[in-house]
């Protein structure tokens, strides 16, 4: 792998940049490699990093249905906070915000990473009573928020409404090291360096089956032929129920679509992200000027990576009225994601039924922010078994009733 | 935007009339039954790319539960029916294997 820098341009652009290598190998599959991870997604190609830099586990493939970072990682807001209420999300949110600061370094690669800061919005009383506690605990948990008032939300954001008639701004949970990175990049940066440690990203690739002997996972089949392997991750969110069924297990996992919008790209007018969750609503400026916004979940299972009209309707009704400047602005486009939604609305991260099988996923609305320290503790838990960052979010807590519950702490916008 | 026909008021009603009500044909379980069996009818719902049957309300109009017989994939809708049953009656299912031929959700083909 050459390295990027601004030397690098300098050549290159001497050259007419001819000596520019692809940024990742793409090659036919092995007979076998000592892991296989099912998914080339941000989450997927973390935990293939990870597995090779923390514990030297090189010898991995990675298997991409579509295209790398096509699905939700391509879909998402690019919001990343680690402001959670439960010890264990807030843990494992704050390890991933944490790598997040210098992953641009770590990967040579730019991931646009700006910690601009996140305000979640408080517009009812419950809601102050809420974030207080989440700031609290958040001191608690060594993560960096705080309780701000509704003058402080106007200072870091003039284009707000405070006295919108419905919906007032009370105050918010203010997180200045929150931001957003290029999503796409965050994918890019991780294949490209997996790439580099010798992987396989093998793209175009469908897994139709997983082979297993005596209760363990001993390969999978695909469209590209059989590939044996000793180790499986299975990181595909919104379809982690087929794969599952695949390796003959099932998941407390449910598919939804959850959209997001951008408007036509407008001058710098907000340089934090403002998230309501009240009105299931939030936004952030693009670096191009666009104006990002996520909505609400479908409340119906759904595979059609398109979601509900009026879901959109309600949320730009609503943000219009938090920020009246919006109303005039032309949306550009709009997406859709397939989520896989648990009951108490945080991931699985575990082993499985299926010996040497491991699952990634159940990620719901709020995946993008996790991609290195879901990766970090994906990649113990599959090398070592074991994961301190991942034991919470064990498979066995449903019926063990060791719920985290997010879908209260979060709301939906998550 | 998904249209579901109710069965009791006859209206073609829109999705922002009504409200999902989760999977269908759920088999309760309460004290008595065993940690497996209460855990999977509290967490263990269908998840199926394609053919799926759901609990509607007619939430916006005339308040009654119905259900519905729909596909995840294409959205598509195989008919809906009345929720004072177990099982999805024969027309519906003839309705699915018409557009679906082999399809299986549970116990039921």
């Amino acid at each position: 792998m050459k390295h990027y820098s601004a030397f690098a341009v300098a050549r290159e652009a001497l050259r007419y940049h001819t000596g520019w290598e692809r940024a990742w190998r793409s090659p036919e599959p092995k007979k076998r490699y000592d892991a296989i991870i099912v998914g080339a997604g941000g989450h997927g190609l973390a935990t293939a990093y990870y597995l090779g830099k923390n514990y030297g586990i090189q010898n991995v493939a990675v298997i991409e249905k579509g295209w790398l970072g096509g699905g939700n990682t391509g879909r998402n807001t690019t919001i990343i906070r680690s402001n959670y209420l439960q010890d264990p999300s807030a843990a494992i949110y704050e390890k991933a915000r944490g790598l997040y600061e210098d992953l641009s370094q770590e990967l040579n690669y730019n991931i646009m990473f700006s910690p601009r800061g996140v305000i979640m919005l408080a517009q009812t009383q419950h809601e102050i009573r809420g974030y207080q506690r989440t700031a609290h605990a958040n001191a608690l948990q060594g993560v960096q928020t705080e309780w701000i008032g509704p003058e402080r939300v106007k200072e870091l954001v003039p284009i707000i409404n405070l006295e919108g008639p419905r919906y007032p701004v009370l105050g918010g949970l203010w997180q200045e090291r929150g931001g957003t990175a290029r999503h796409d990049a965050v994918a890019w940066g991780y294949a490209r360096a997996c790439s580099a440690m010798g992987m396989d990203i093998i793209q175009q690739c469908e897994v139709t089956g997983v082979r297993q002997e005596n209760g363990r996972v001993v390969g999978v089949d695909t469209t590209k032929g059989a590939i044996d392997c000793d180790k499986l991750g299975i990181v595909v969110a919104g379809h982690s129920g087929q794969l599952a069924e695949m390796a003959g297990f099932r998941l407390p996992l449910e598919a939804v679509a959850l959209q997001a919008l951008v408007s036509e790209p407008i001058k710098p007018c907000m340089d934090v992200v403002v998230m309501a969750n009240t009105v299931h609503g939030y936004m952030s400026q693009s670096d191009k000027g666009e104006m990002v916004i996520g909505g609400g979940t479908d409340a119906y299972n759904n595979f059609t990576q398109r979601g509900s009209f009026h879901h959109i309707e309600e949320t730009v009704r609503a943000l219009v009225e938090t920020f009246p400047m919006i109303s005039r602005l032309k949306m550009l486009r709009q997406w859709g994601g397939i989520v896989d939604m648990t009951g108490d609305r945080s991931p699985i991260l575990s082993k499985t039924p299926l010996q040497g099988c491991f699952i990634n996923g159940g990620w719901g609305t709020g995946g993008f922010k996790a991609i290195p320290g879901s990766g970090w503790g994906m990649a113990q838990l599959m090398a070592t078994g074991h994961s301190s960052l991942t034991e919470a979010f064990s498979l066995d807590r449903f019926k063990e009733g060791r719920f985290i519950d997010e879908s209260v702490a979060a709301g939906v916008a998550h | 935007m998904l249209i579901l026909n109710c069965p009791y008021c006859g209206v073609d009603a829109e999705e922002t009339e009504l409200a999902a009500g989760g999977e269908a044909h759920l088999k309760r379980f309460g004290p008595g039954s065993s940690d497996d069996e209460f855990h999977d009818y509290l967490f263990m719902r269908e998840n199926p790319k394609g053919v799926h049957f759901e609990r509607w309300r007619h939430a916006n109009g005339c308040g009654k539960w119905f259900h519905a017989a729909r596909c995840t994939q294409s959205l598509e809708v195989f008919g809906t029916y009345s929720a004072q049953t177990t099982e999805p009656p024969k027309e519906i299912k003839d309705a699915i294997t018409a557009k679906r031929p082999g399809w299986t959700w549970r116990e039921f083909s």
